[in-house]
């Protein structure tokens, strides 16, 4: 990047494929958040954590929630709090701000440093939720009603947005965005990213490890086909109890850990024996 | 400018203007909603020299601001393989067409010349004939899918869904951003397309009733602030319920048979009805062409419920919403032991059980995949006096919400018993 700002080149403990590097600093070069879509467990929540590590600004996240309010990003206005406090005259009520709180998107505006803000699984909240915060986002910037006080941001902040697609996006809120979608890592960056996890794996088992896993994930059928996060466990699970993969024949050891649904595990057992003849 | 964007240096601005232009109007003719804000953007990194002068960064770097969709992604490496690697550009009319093969019309009635006509062509045919109409029209760009339309059979072309008079892949050169683009990785994904969840979860939306009736009271600021200040400024608080949705929904569908084009329809709706989380309750059920004295809980299992015991315990104020084709055999309506199921052993004719069903839920219409200038046969019209029928479209679908929220609600008319009498 040529415009002088620091670059995220990943970090020791996340690995990113290079487009998703490259994307991630287009995004802080526009100034427009970042919508992170992919599979669950391909890391779309630490990528923020990992970007604020080696940019070294703070991380704000807002974890969205099915009840979650576009406003309660901005700020809270704690009235109860303040009549209360009117009752026993041992505060001064009369300046509303000490009544205000600033929400994370309020925080991260009003920050004196560039930070990275995550805002987590937004297709959990609401449908109109995104167009709640369309000019918030635009603009940087909102007004607290209470105060006429305007919450600008001083440092543009790095925008990281994830959704799961349980939720259609509107066009309006898509279209102020850059979109990346976190594919599945082949074989060689797994390689690598199981390194970050267990420094030092015995080769042969990771390879082997690894075979079973992407044979596992091509199965036809499967509801939920196992993850990187899924793999680790199995991995770990793999070493605590030294079973070796090559006595253990088709049956994947430790099964429950790669496949949560019971139907998943049937099929891809069955998958595994010799087709007959139908 | 500090790095040259592609195709840039003495003499290319016209040609790299030529090629962006192409670009851009590539996409949009391929159907992606690219918009100008979204262009500029591309344009500012272009000339900011933030995009390495290489295709490949090209490519990723404008993906990424363009494309907001992985649904997309296909179309997209299909546009760049043609602008970049000398390819063929797909028009929107090969993906409209693409789009109406999943969601067929349902067959029109066909004299049986017709149809011996239409047997005797044999599959690889049929896939030549559709191909070549297909190329036809792209080159001609005239709204020429009515043109495919009227030989009707192309819902019934098994080849139908891999034609794609696009040509694929076509690596004009060595550079790897066209290689990337023309292994087209993404095709998988278009399938995986949500319809538009969305937009029938905006129209469900409107399906609510507001009451202060129950739930946990929450505190009125505004009250309180003036009971306070009548009181002398001694706080006084006051509470009332909160405003909340009292809806219930419960959604009867069809599945199987008939319905089987219909699926991803429904299935849609069905996902967006059950991802609101927007009603005081929603329940649904499955049924198979009608309704008899049982339902459904999901498409496989032979899981249960009596209609007796759904009419019983479900408040009448509940909204039903009945999905199906309406299309089926008389007797199935009208006989008992008419189900087309034989282990469903009905001995109460189905139309009875939908007017049972009718007159308890006073708010209940009846939405139907089939497109309405399509909506014939008996059956149809027989169920379509009972319920208000709508067309599974997203206007169908706010038309019904609108008829739902009304205000006063007619009784369903009383069955002629006359119908019951003719033998099917």
């Amino acid at each position: 990047m040529q415009d002088g700002a620091a670059t995220w080149q990943g970090t020791s403990d996340y690995i990113a494929a290079e487009d998703l590097r490259r994307i991630v600093n287009v995004a802080a070069a526009l100034g427009r958040p970042l919508l992170v879509k992919g599979e669950p467990g391909t890391g779309k929540t630490l990528l923020a954590r990992s970007i604020a590590e080696g940019l070294g600004l703070d991380l704000i996240s807002w974890h969205v929630k099915s009840t979650t309010k576009a406003r309660d990003g901005l700020y809270v206005y704690d009235t109860v709090q303040r009549l209360y406090d009117s009752r026993f005259h041992d505060k001064d009520v009369s300046d509303i701000r000490a009544y205000i709180a600033l929400g994370p998107l309020g925080r991260a505006f009003a920050s004196e440093q560039r930070v990275v803000l995550l805002i987590d699984e937004i297709d959990k909240a609401d449908v109109e939720f995104p167009n709640d915060l369309l000019h918030e986002l635009d603009a940087m910037s909102f007004t607290i009603t209470e105060t006429g006080d305007l919450v600008a941001a001083k440092q543009r902040p790095v925008v990281i947005i994830t959704s799961n697609n349980e939720k259609e996006l509107p066009d309006a809120f898509l279209r102020r965005v850059v979109f990346h979608f976190i594919e599945f890592p082949d074989e060689a960056l797994m390689a690598q990213i199981v390194d970050v996890h267990f420094p030092g794996l015995d080769r042969t088992l990771l390879d082997k490890a690894l075979a079973v896993f992407y044979r596992l994930r091509k199965v036809d059928g499967l509801r939920k086909r196992p993850s990187t996060s899924e793999l680790v466990d199995w991995l770990a699970a793999l070493l605590a109890s030294g079973v070796d993969l090559d006595q253990v024949g088709d049956d994947v050891p430790f099964i429950g850990t790669l496949l949560k649904r019971e139907r998943d595990v049937i099929v891809a057992r069955e998958s595994g024996k010799p087709k007959r003849w139908r | 400018m500090s790095a040259a964007p592609p195709g840039a240096g003495e003499g290319g601005g016209a040609r790299r203007t030529l090629l962006f232009g192409r670009l851009f109007f590539g996409l949009r003719g391929a159907g992606l909603p690219v918009g100008v804000g979204e262009w500029m953007a591309l344009m500012e990194l272009l000339s900011r020299g933030v995009i390495a002068p290489d295709l490949t960064d090209f490519y990723r770097v404008a993906r990424a601001v363009l494309i907001k969709h992985e649904a997309q992604f296909d179309t997209w490496d299909q546009v760049f393989t043609a602008v970049f690697g000398g390819g063929q550009l797909p028009t929107k009319a090969a993906e409209e067409l693409l789009s109406w093969l999943e969601d067929p019309l349902p067959f029109p009635e066909l004299t049986a010349e017709q149809l011996a006509a239409l047997e005797t062509l044999p599959l690889d045919e049929l896939r030549r004939l559709f191909e070549e109409r297909l190329a036809e029209q792209t080159e001609r760009h005239d709204g020429g899918n009515k043109w495919i339309g009227t030989g009707g059979t192309s819902p019934f072309g098994h080849g139908g869904r891999n034609p794609a008079g696009v040509r694929v892949g076509g690596s004009g050169g060595s550079r790897s951003a066209i290689q990337i683009a023309g292994e087209r990785r993404f095709r998988d994904y278009r399938s995986d397309r949500v319809l538009d969840t969305r937009q029938l979860a905006v129209a469900l939306r409107r399906l609510r009733r507001l009451s202060r009736a129950e739930g946990e009271p929450e505190l009125d600021v505004e009250e309180s602030v003036d009971r306070t200040c009548k009181n002398a400024g001694f706080l006084e608080l006051a509470f009332t319920p909160p405003r909340e949705n009292q809806a219930k929904v419960l959604l009867l569908m069809d599945v199987g048979g008939s319905m089987t084009p219909f699926t991803r329809m429904v299935e849609t709706l069905f996902s967006a009805a059950s991802h609101l989380n927007h009603w005081k309750r929603f329940d649904h059920f499955f049924f198979h062409n009608c309704p008899y004295s049982r339902l459904f809980e999901s498409v496989s299992s032979q899981k249960v419920t009596p209609t007796s015991e759904v009419v019983r315990d479900k408040p009448r104020d509940t909204f039903l919403i009945m999905v199906g084709d309406a299309s089926m055999a008389p007797s199935e309506l009208l006989s008992p032991y008419g189900a087309i199921d034989y282990f469903e052993h009905n001995e109460t004719p189905g139309l009875k059980w939908l007017h049972l069903l009718r007159s308890h839920f006073t708010r209940s219409v009846w939405l139907n995949p089939i497109p309405a200038e399509h909506w014939r046969g008996y059956t149809l019209e027989l169920i379509a006096q009972l319920f208000p029928m709508f067309p599974l479209t997203l206007n169908g679908l706010d038309q019904a919400v609108d008829h739902l929220v009304k205000r006063t609600h007619a009784p369903p008319p009383d069955l002629d018993p006359s119908l019951f009498r003719a033998l099917w």
